[in-house]
């Protein structure tokens, strides 16, 4: 077919959602949300250091916030995030296989890392750890000893138990692969690429998955060895 | 740097035709000199096999001067092989030692199909280039050539991003085989000067269109295909494609609906 053919032949196609570029945006829009939510909920479990009280009594903000209503719609964004960032990540990921069959008999990676490589499997690693930790922490199914209303009791009781805070310690290490790459490559995805920030891309994203994996990760341990209990 | 001379084992993939399965062939180039290039010494190795009667290994060259795009080839698994911004053709064997062996693929990706050994359809870069990789001019009268005035910086960045010779490194080199260095170097070139804004927005549309139609993959920003570029072309490029794609599909109107009710 002439190149002019085929090219008349693809122009109608190529909505927002199913085009490459755009399934990124949806992936780095939904990213965001997703490491503003583990930012601030780092620094929300912070006030597990000042005891039982303030703990409990801002568990209990959130449940009550705009008459209760406020927690279910924040529960239905970081749902519809959730859901469209694992389905976006499905589709590339699928896509990218599709466009590579036959690999190279040894091939030598110069650029890429770790953390970039092994986005799509700390991904579904993530994925899962969401899920237990709801039936741990939230609604109790995976916890020992839940007491609805006592998030400060269940806290402790749950890393207590030395299989559940190493299961949690893992993720937030997958997290923290997960968020270096995924925080520098969202600034990517946006456009924001600029020689006067490219150094300031990379430190934010080292910083603020220091901040956020080195906080979660101090939770566990704290109870494990006493300082919270 | 003086001559010498050196011996080396070659795993080339060899095969007949695209429907043939193929496999890695070993020869032996014996007393290679240090000051041929990559394409010479396979030419050395060619004549040889031609000699015997065999079929040469095929491969794509044209300049052999780094500037036509045409070389490329996986060499140890790095496109283009283990020097820097350096096509294949400028690739000397003096960057080898004695007794290396050296592995010789094609590029690998689905929108690039093997035709024979180790050459490979590329057209579907030029159907990207055919989608709105152009600027549309009236011919006859033509402008005076300083009538519009470039911004310095503009220019550079442009002249960068039009160094790229679609020699298809950047999909060899990326773990998604995605074309988005030579889609997005071949938007900015347009995208930064004047004569580039008419079509600024439908044309990234388009060839951004064009490339997943042609099964590429996506850029997950390793940044290899950076690394493996001939001419160095920045992902500060894929940047740029991104943001236009953005505005373009924030701002998207139909074409033929321009009433506007005025
Ligand atoms: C706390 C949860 C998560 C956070 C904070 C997060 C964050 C991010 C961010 C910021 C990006 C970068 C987007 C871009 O490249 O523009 C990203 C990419 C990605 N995420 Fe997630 N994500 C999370 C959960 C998940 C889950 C559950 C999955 C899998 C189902 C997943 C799979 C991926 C994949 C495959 C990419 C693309 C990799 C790449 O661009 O190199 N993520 N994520
Ligand atoms: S961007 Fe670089 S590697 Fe890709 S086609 Fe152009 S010159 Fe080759
Ligand atoms: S043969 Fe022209 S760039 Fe190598």
């Amino acid at each position: 077919m002439p190149v002019a053919e085929q090219y008349l032949d693809s122009a109608g196609k190529g909505g927002f959602m199913v085009s490459s570029v755009g399934k990124k945006v949806v992936m780095a829009i939904t990213g965001v949300a997703l490491f503003g939510f583990v930012t601030v909920h780092m620094l929300g479990n912070m006030q597990a250091y000042m005891g039982r009280e303030p703990m409990n009594h801002y568990a209990e903000f959130l449940h009550t916030m705009i008459h209760g209503a406020g927690i279910w719609v924040f529960r239905a964004v970081m749902l519809v995030a959730v859901v469209l960032h694992g389905w976006a990540a499905l589709s590339l990921t699928l896509d990218n296989w599709k466009a590579r069959p036959k690999g190279y008999r040894a091939q030598q990676l110069q650029a890429a890392t770790w953390s970039s490589r092994t986005m799509r499997y700390t991904g579904v690693i993530l994925g899962c750890f969401i899920v237990y930790h709801l039936l741990h922490l939230t609604t109790g199914q995976a916890h020992p000893d839940f007491k609805p209303g006592d998030a400060y009791g269940n806290f402790v009781t749950g890393f207590q138990q030395i299989g559940a805070s190493a299961f949690y310690i893992v993720a937030q290490l997958c997290l923290g692969l997960h968020m270096w790459h995924g925080v520098w490559s969202l600034t990517q995805t946006f456009g924001w690429a600029h020689p006067r920030y490219n150094k300031l891309r990379r430190t934010f994203a080292s910083v603020i998955t220091a901040v956020v994996v080195g906080g979660n990760i101090s939770f566990p341990i704290a109870v494990l060895v006493g300082i919270i209990r | 740097m003086s001559e010498k001379h050196i011996n080396l084992t070659l795993y080339v993939w060899r095969q007949k035709n695209a429907q043939d399965e193929g496999g890695f062939v070993t020869y032996e180039a014996k007393h290679v000199s240090t000051e041929m290039s990559f394409l010479e010494m396979l030419d050395v190795v060619n004549e040889g096999l031609i000699r015997k009667g065999e079929e040469p290994i095929a491969m794509d060259h044209d300049c052999r001067e780094g500037i036509c795009g045409q070389c490329g080839v996986v060499i140890n698994g790095r496109p283009h092989g283990p020097r820097e911004r350096t096509t294949t053709c400028q690739l000397h064997m003096r960057s080898f030692e004695d007794g290396d062996t050296i592995t010789i693929e094609p590029f690998r990706a689905t929108a690039f199909p093997v035709i024979k050994d180790l050459i490979v359809d590329r057209g579907a870069f030029d159907r990207i280039i055919a989608a709105g990789g152009f600027i549309s001019a009236p011919t006859g009268s033509a402008p005076d050539g300083n009538a519009i005035p470039v911004k310095k910086t503009c220019a550079d960045l442009a002249m960068d991003a039009a160094a790229c010779i679609g020699c298809g490194a950047c999909v060899a080199a990326c773990p998604n085989a995605s074309a988005m260095l030579f889609v997005s170097a071949k938007i900015s070139q347009l995208a930064l000067l004047p004569q580039g804004q008419p079509e600024r927005y439908s044309r990234v549309k388009d060839m951004v269109a064009q490339m997943d139609d042609e099964e590429f993959g996506t850029c997950t920003n390793h940044g290899e295909c950076e690394a493996a570029c001939p001419k160095a072309v920045s992902l500060e490029n894929i940047a740029r494609m991104n943001r236009d794609f953005i505005w373009s599909s924030l701002t998207y109107r139909p074409e033929s609906g321009g009433s506007g009710g005025a």
